[in-house]
């Protein structure tokens, strides 16, 4: 085409041509990853990074006849709210239909790219969810997203070394200490656990067990935010660590790195505290020990008299207010996990944890036994436990400068610059100054 | 669509000889001229004007999350100019300046010389390895120094144990910094070699000849000759380096990725923009910190030229 072009001896031509190429490559449909069965339904742009997310599409294809999804990877986490973020500030781009974690939900609440779902019928699948996992999608009366899965935490952990070393599972987090301690005492190679200092909603979990409620919010009163993350249970939690940390208990390895991965499944950290999901992720990673024994227990105790369960992350779908058709949208919404069928193959290959009562509730997923953890029935023997005791919790609007900071405080503590209280009275004050800053007024 | 235009505009036949003089003439010469020169000016204005006096408008809001979005002047500037984060991030990159532009000349001049004494085969294959850094993308390069400098993965622990030494963390807050030092000099000396190399041959070699009857030894001629005769050529060096430098962002972004506590988000003023933007969807106070930047850099670059202006022959 440009040789043609040339021949004509139209520069200025080239470089038009050149322009509306740009414009017209640009203006086209992102292609879907999945197949449309029913070409002429309406369409619906999904983002979403779940794992063997695409025969659960297919499914949803093939059984709607109004309705399409049309699914994009956008990338996992964070990657995924930039580029939200930056479709929100741009006012379009974004998909009708987005996977967002709780934990980020006010964040883009606030800035009002999410629709309340309440007008397109949230309340009529209500009843299948814990009161828990829908508190964490609601703020106020308004229900920003529908659940997904759930992260209740246990402790993952390696029967083989505990054995070796003659170390039972901990229940309490004094016993956890102790079984560190006596770890390090027999010279065994690696540590009881990892303190990631940026494990963000993992810290968060750990400190929200002891009491902490860190964020007071609600989106019908959106200037106004409550900030308490020094509070005693925090700080109490936080000199644990660092006192584990300080004795050479525990390793401070970043977490989500590729030495992290590593040592997670190579016997470095005999116990590994996790979520839910943690089971899926730990089968994903290369370079395991082939002999390892995992099993499954409930996540240590403060109190054992009182225990009290927590959440390490889960994730939702929400619609976004550029949605052009926001009734398909919320029907994609509810409907996409709303089948035993989807949720089968969210458990067994995705290993999701269900918020979807139905599914939760089944004996199918009680008894189903794990050959990863030896045939043991996890769901059974911790998650279910802990998912029942789930209260829900509030995130703030600007959860991931929260994190930033909570990071930067936390490495600093592990560097001996900071002792605990004082890193959590600093993350208080900062975390202060900019909500000031950032307009709000403080409870 | 710049390069498309570019390549274009010289295979276009000149319709006009001009050699006459007049007035006529050289008014419709003009009026060529600008309809070749239109092309770039609209991508230009496209591309490039259009976005920074957008991004300059934007800095002039306040955008807050509570409160919405109000006109604030240049008060994103006055934030900006007093904001520690940005000043420390600042005087990171002046650190990193002063330390990386030095080490990235020598090895750059040294590797140069050598070469060009040397004329074995061995030579032109050495010239092509110290570029090669240069052909690797600055993301894959920092992608695989972050598994080289990866205690369990790296070759650090392998060497230092083998002379009875503990492994290193040359991802610790302590060691961060020459560990990108490291990267980008790796990156960067080939390149600025070859820059060197290529004004090193131009020189007329009737002057080494001089030289040498004048009795100049090997080092002489390489000091008190080549170094001086390529100056123009280094000024252009530490141009480019200076302004990366300031500009500091992919490495120390890809190493963010395994050592988080050791860069923060507003390590490089760059970073901090992008955070600002990215992160926290401060779009506003973003553009204001990338403004200010930019006139920190523009800045930077003005007084550097005015400083070796009789270097680079700009006098």
């Amino acid at each position: 085409m440009k040789s043609k072009f040339l021949a004509a001896g139209g520069v200025v031509a080239v470089a038009a041509a050149a322009l509306t190429g740009c414009s017209a490559g640009g203006a086209e449909e992102a292609s879907c990853t999945n197949k449309i069965v029913n070409a002429d339904a309406t369409q619906v742009s999904v983002w979403a990074w779940y794992p063997a997310f695409e025969d659960v599409v297919d499914l949803f294809n093939e059984s709607h006849d109004d309705v399409q999804i049309c699914w994009t990877n956008a990338g996992q986490g964070n990657d995924e709210y930039t580029k939200f973020s930056t479709a929100i500030e741009a006012g379009s781009g974004a998909p009708d239909v987005i996977m967002l974690e709780s934990e980020v939900l006010s964040s883009f609440s606030i800035r009002d790219a999410l629709v309340d779902l309440t007008e397109y019928g949230a309340g009529d699948v209500q009843a299948d969810y814990t009161d828990g996992a829908w508190k964490d999608v609601s703020s106020g009366d308004a229900v920003y997203a529908i659940p997904v899965d759930g992260g209740p935490m246990g402790m993952l952990y390696r029967k083989d070394i505990l054995d070796q070393y003659g170390i039972a599972a901990p229940t309490t987090w004094d016993e956890f200490k102790a079984a560190a301690q006596a770890l390090k005492d027999a010279g065994a190679p690696g540590v009881l656990a990892d303190f990631p200092t940026n494990g963000r909603a993992y810290n968060q979990a750990l400190f929200a067990q002891a009491g902490s409620v860190p964020f007071a919010y609600d989106n019908a009163n959106p200037t106004e935010i409550g900030i308490d993350v020094n509070d005693d249970g925090s700080k109490q939690v936080l000199a644990y660590w660092d006192g584990l940390v300080k004795d050479g208990l525990v390793a401070t390895d970043d977490a989500f790195t590729a030495d992290y991965n590593t040592k997670l499944v190579d016997g470095s950290y005999a116990i590994y505290v996790a979520a839910a999901w943690g089971p899926g992720y730990l089968q994903g990673l290369s370079d395991a020990d082939s002999d390892a024994e995992w099993r499954a227990a409930p996540v240590p105790q403060w109190d054992p008299a009182n225990p009290v369960q927590i959440n390490w992350g889960g994730s939702t779908f929400a619609v976004t207010s550029q949605a052009k058709d926001k009734e398909a949208a919320a029907t994609v919404a509810k409907e996409i996990f709303g089948t035993e069928e989807a949720w089968k193959i969210g458990i067994e290959q995705a290993a999701l944890f269900p918020l979807w009562k139905p599914i939760l509730e089944s004996d199918y997923f009680r008894d189903l036994e794990y050959p990863f953890f030896g045939g043991q029935q996890i769901n059974k023997d911790v998650f279910l436990e802990a998912a029942a005791g789930y209260q829900g919790f509030t995130f703030s609007p600007f959860q991931n400068y929260a994190y930033d900071q909570l990071t930067e405080e936390q490495f600093a503590m592990v560097q001996g610059e900071k002792t605990s209280d004082q890193a959590l009275d600093d993350l208080q004050a900062s975390l202060e100054q900019y909500a000031t800053e950032q307009g709000f007024t403080l409870e | 669509m710049t390069t498309q235009t570019s390549v274009a505009a010289p295979a276009v036949p000149r319709r006009r000889a001009p050699r006459a003089g007049g007035s006529t003439l050289l008014r419709r010469r003009q009026r060529w001229g600008w309809l070749f020169v239109s092309p770039f000016l609209a991508v230009f204005a496209l591309l490039l004007v259009f976005p920074l006096a957008y991004a300059f408008g934007m800095s002039l809001f306040t955008s807050t999350l509570a409160t919405g979005t109000e006109f604030t002047g240049l008060g994103n500037y006055a934030k900006a100019f007093t904001d520690p984060l940005f000043l420390e991030g600042m005087l990171r990159v002046l650190a990193f300046a002063v330390v990386m532009i030095p080490a990235q000349l020598i090895v750059a001049i040294a590797a140069a010389l050598v070469l060009d004494t040397l004329a074995t085969k061995l030579s032109k294959l050495s010239r092509l390895l110290i570029f090669a850094p240069y052909a690797i993308p600055g993301v894959i390069g920092a992608l695989m120094w972050s598994f080289l400098y990866s205690p369990r993965f790296g070759p650090g622990g392998t060497l230092f144990n083998l002379v009875g030494m503990p492994t290193p963390d040359f991802l610790a807050p302590g060691t961060i910094f020459g560990s990108l030092v490291n990267i980008v000099t790796w990156q960067w000396a080939g390149y600025y070699m070859v820059v060197i190399y290529a004004a090193l041959r131009a020189i007329d070699p009737s002057i080494y000849e001089a030289a040498r009857i004048d009795g100049a030894n090997g080092w002489q001629t390489a000091l008190r000759i080549k170094v001086p005769m390529i100056g123009s050529s280094m000024v252009m060096i530490v141009m480019f380096a200076l302004i990366g430098t300031l500009q500091f962002f992919t490495e120390p972004v890809v190493l963010r990725n395994v050592a988080q506590g050791a860069i923060d988000a507003a390590y490089t003023p760059n970073m901090y923009a992008y955070s600002l933007a990215f992160s926290y969807s401060q779009f506003n106070y973003a553009s204001a910190i990338a403004f200010s930047l930019g006139a920190l850099v523009f800045a930077g670059s003005f007084v550097f030229l005015f400083l070796t202006r009789k270097q680079s022959g700009l006098k």
